[in-house]
């Protein structure tokens, strides 16, 4: 959007918002339907084939995993599993629950579990996101209620995979109606079932009233929910004040700040998992000599930047600076790291001590939070570097980065909300086409880390290898996003910093 | 008439390829498909492997071909995204996408040809310049604007009509007004042109000396004539609406064949976009070449131009 035009939708949100009513009492609690609206439309509710966030919200209200994560203290829990216990440092037995039932009233056992995950580790069944499934080698029944995984090497993220992404699908439902089928008509073990999916407008659950006792996400007690598709934040807004919708979230700092002085209207906001980076090209992918090459340069580029002011005044909410390449709670997260104070006068030394006393010219790019980028640009224009922004869609940036022809980006990373710095350092500095940096001794450091069980090795690996990058500048971690859900008086909700809204546990107030 | 009509025709044709082929080639040029289909969170081993499995690492041309026998066979492919024929959403969304656009039509002339006509009678008269603040402000006036500033009137402090969604008559009132306001200046500018000219020609002057009524002079005589380039326009003005209610559709959550193009584009489900710009940009070929023709019929001069 242009700035005449963004400018224009601030206006229209601000009238919008002066002169709009109070609220009027919600329909919602008076019939008992909790009404939700955003943006992402769902292709399918097949979420092994799905890639949104809001999948990952469906996902969590009609079907369950063997494992849960507590989203406050990050402890797995059993869930369709009543128990687990490694065999070795390659193999799971899991015990399961014998009092579980699916929505459509077949009983939940040993053959559901070796059926979905067998399938979807299978390549040809070619889910999405390969990596959750990747590791397993096979899935075994022991007996009726008991399943032994195996797998493919020693993998510390199994019992982060096992406890999200891989859920559990009825194996008779699925084999008879496949993914469309799945995707249209979802049948899970959750705590609420779909009735009625409109894909691309909206979505209607029911409470799911024989959901097992004893599940750590408890019963759901609002009986009905519905979920609409509302591309237009300002439309989202005019929604929630006219009661039309109860709960909304992803408004922008500005209009959170206007509709948390409204009555009958609920803004909380909270820190994510996505944190945003400067990416280097530290090893010359480019093949043109750049600046960037240059250790001192990307130390002088770290140092020219406020981030604490950035955060301050642009990003706001609950957000932090940070300074190692991970998220602070993930595992392995170590922040005794070199770091990089905003300095000025340091970052000119450096530019001078690099050969470049008179400043440099360079690319950037970037694809979201342009007035981020323009501040950063400002700061290094202080200190003499001339970043030319190049500002493109996100596929498009990602194509360029795969081909090797950025010298330095603003991209941001969320981690699919695992906890453990595996999915994020790893991710990004084991070779792969993102690995700017190439670094053979932080490769191998992580390959260590990321196929050991034992937490201290890994921690130790990890910690190395965050040293290493830190002190190199392959990166300079920017800061920790925020998100806003507003909503209204009527409920209680609690926002997690893995950024995965759980409407099952709303209840009215 | 023949001649001219197949010249016409074999244009049309031509214009509906050369689109095909250029929304193509810009889209794929727009990024990569795999890489919009993953995800943002998505490693490079499953980018390669999507670009695998859906063909994506083929040439441009053999893509294209591919894409063009199935597209004329009307078999549009799946959805990347919805993993649902292409064809099936068309049928779901156009309906939506039709009603307003014809709605908004509606509303465009009943407001546009009466406002023309009066500020054709008395020119330079507050009348006159009242359809001249009208038309100034629909073609100024960014369409989101205006529809939040109707949201906030008619949704939020007078809760009469619901801000978004679709489903009642009820749903499709603002986005009517918004995107029906945006097409009448065209209408009442034209209408206008076209009386004034048309009342000071000859004939109506010889219908007035003979004595008929004032009415029957202006509607009989007058906007028959008047009118016809309106005709040509409004048809025009459909096909320009079914493609470029984008924002309103978007505003107001009505989830027709707009807002399914520009999320389609976004995240790059090819299938799904070139579908919708061959149909739309096919419908659109369709109108204008039924208004040459018409045009052509009227005035037979058009047809030696």
């Amino acid at each position: 959007m242009s700035h005449a035009l963004r400018a224009v939708a601030a206006a229209a949100t601000a009238i919008l918002l002066s002169f709009a009513a109070p609220a009027p009492a919600s329909a919602g609690k008076a019939d008992d339907t909790l009404n939700i609206a955003w943006a992402g439309e769902l292709p399918t509710l097949d979420r092994y084939f799905n890639v949104l966030r809001e999948g990952e919200l469906v996902a969590r209200m009609v079907f369950d995993s063997l494992l849960t994560v507590d989203p406050q203290t990050f402890d797995y829990k059993p869930l369709l599993a009543s128990s687990y216990r490694f065999v070795d440092n390659r193999t799971i037995e899991f015990e399961l629950r014998r009092d579980v039932r699916f929505h459509d009233g077949e009983p939940f056992d040993a053959d559901d579990v070796v059926y979905t995950l067998n399938l979807m580790a299978d390549p040809a069944t070619r889910v999405l996101s390969r990596q959750n499934v990747d590791w397993i080698e096979k899935v075994e029944k022991i007996d009726t209620h008991m399943v032994r995984l195996t797998m493919k090497a020693p993998t510390p993220l199994a019992l982060e995979y096992l406890s999200g992404p891989l859920l559990i699908y009825p194996r008779d439902y699925y084999s008879k109606v496949g993914s469309q089928g799945m995707g249209l008509r979802p049948v899970g073990t959750g705590p609420y079932k779909v009735t009625a999916f409109d894909p691309g407008k909206r979505i209607v659950f029911e409470a799911n009233r024989a959901y097992f006792d004893g599940s750590p996400k408890g019963r759901p007690t609002i009986g009905r929910i519905v979920q609409r598709t509302i591309p237009d934040q300002n439309t989202q807004i005019a929604e929630l004040l006219s009661g039309g919708v109860d709960w909304i979230w992803n408004v922008p700092n500005d209009q959170a700040a206007k509709l948390a002085s409204m009555p009958n209207v609920v803004v909380q906001n909270a820190q994510t998992m996505r944190f945003g980076y400067l990416a280097f090209d530290a090893s010359n992918r480019t093949g043109h000599a750049s600046p960037v090459n240059d250790v001192r340069v990307r130390q002088a580029i770290a140092h020219s930047i406020d981030r604490k002011t950035i955060v301050k005044r642009l990003v706001r909410g609950a957000s932090e600076v940070i300074d190692a390449v991970c998220f602070p709670t993930q595992f392995g997260c170590v922040q005794d790291v070199a770091t990089y104070d905003y300095d000025p006068v340091k970052a000119k030394a450096l530019l001078a001590e690099a050969g470049y006393p008179n400043g440099l010219d360079i690319e950037f790019h970037a694809y979201r939070d342009r007035p981020v980028a323009e501040a950063m640009i400002g700061y290094m224009k202080a200190v003499g570097i001339n970043a030319k922004l190049t500002y493109l869609q996100y596929e498009a940036l990602r194509d360029k980065v795969y081909n090797g022809e950025t010298d330095f980006t603003f991209m941001s990373w969320g981690s699919y909300s695992i906890n453990d710095a595996a999915a994020s350092v790893s991710q990004f500095f084991k070779g792969s086409k993102d690995d700017y940096a190439r670094d053979p001794q932080v490769i191998g450091w992580l390959e260590g880390a990321d196929s050991a069980i034992d937490p201290a090795t890994r921690k130790d690996l990890y910690g190395k290898a965050l040293r290493r990058i830190a002190e190199q500048a392959y990166w300079q971690p920017l800061f920790t996003y925020n998100v806003n859900y507003v909503h209204s008086k009527d409920i209680a909700f609690t926002p997690t910093a893995d950024e995965i809204p759980r409407f099952y546990a709303v209840t009215w107030k | 008439m023949l001649a001219y009509s197949l010249k016409r025709l074999l244009l049309a044709v031509l214009v509906a390829v050369t689109v095909s082929v250029g929304s193509f080639a810009l889209l794929r040029a727009a990024g990569d498909p795999a890489v919009a289909m993953a995800g943002h969170s998505a490693t490079a081993s499953d980018i390669e492997f999507i670009r695998e499995t859906y063909g994506f690492n083929r040439p441009l041309p053999v893509q294209y071909a591919d894409w063009l026998v199935k597209a004329l066979q009307g078999d549009f492919g799946e959805s990347l995204y919805f993993r649902m024929p292409v064809s099936r959403m068309l049928a779901d969304k156009l309906p939506t996408t039709m009603t307003l656009g014809g709605l908004a039509l509606a509303f465009a002339l009943c407001v546009g040809l009466p406002l023309g006509i009066i500020a054709a009678i008395r020119p330079n008269s507050w009348i006159d310049r009242a359809a001249l603040l009208v038309s100034v402000t629909g073609q100024a006036m960014p369409t989101f604007w205006f529809a939040l500033v109707l949201v906030v009137l008619f949704s939020i402090t007078f809760p009469l009509l619901p801000p978004s969604g679709s489903g009642t008559w009820k749903h499709f009132v603002m986005p009517t007004v918004v995107l029906g306001y945006y097409a009448t200046p065209a209408i009442m500018r034209l209408t206008r042109a076209g009386m004034l000219e048309v009342l000071a020609s000859d004939y109506i002057r010889t219908a007035r000396a003979k004595g008929l009524h004032p009415a029957v002079v202006l509607l009989k005589h007058a906007l028959r004539n008047a009118v016809i380039p309106v005709v040509s326009l409004s048809a025009v003005q459909f096909g320009f609406m079914l493609g470029g209610s984008v924002v309103v559709e978007t505003v107001f959550a009505l989830h027709g064949t707009g807002q399914l193009a520009w999320e389609s584009i976004s995240r790059s489900d090819l299938p799904t976009v070139q579908a919708i710009v061959l149909v739309l940009s096919s419908f659109y070929v369709v109108l204008s070449l039924i208004a040459d023709l018409l045009n052509a019929w009227l005035d037979p001069r058009i047809r030696v131009a």
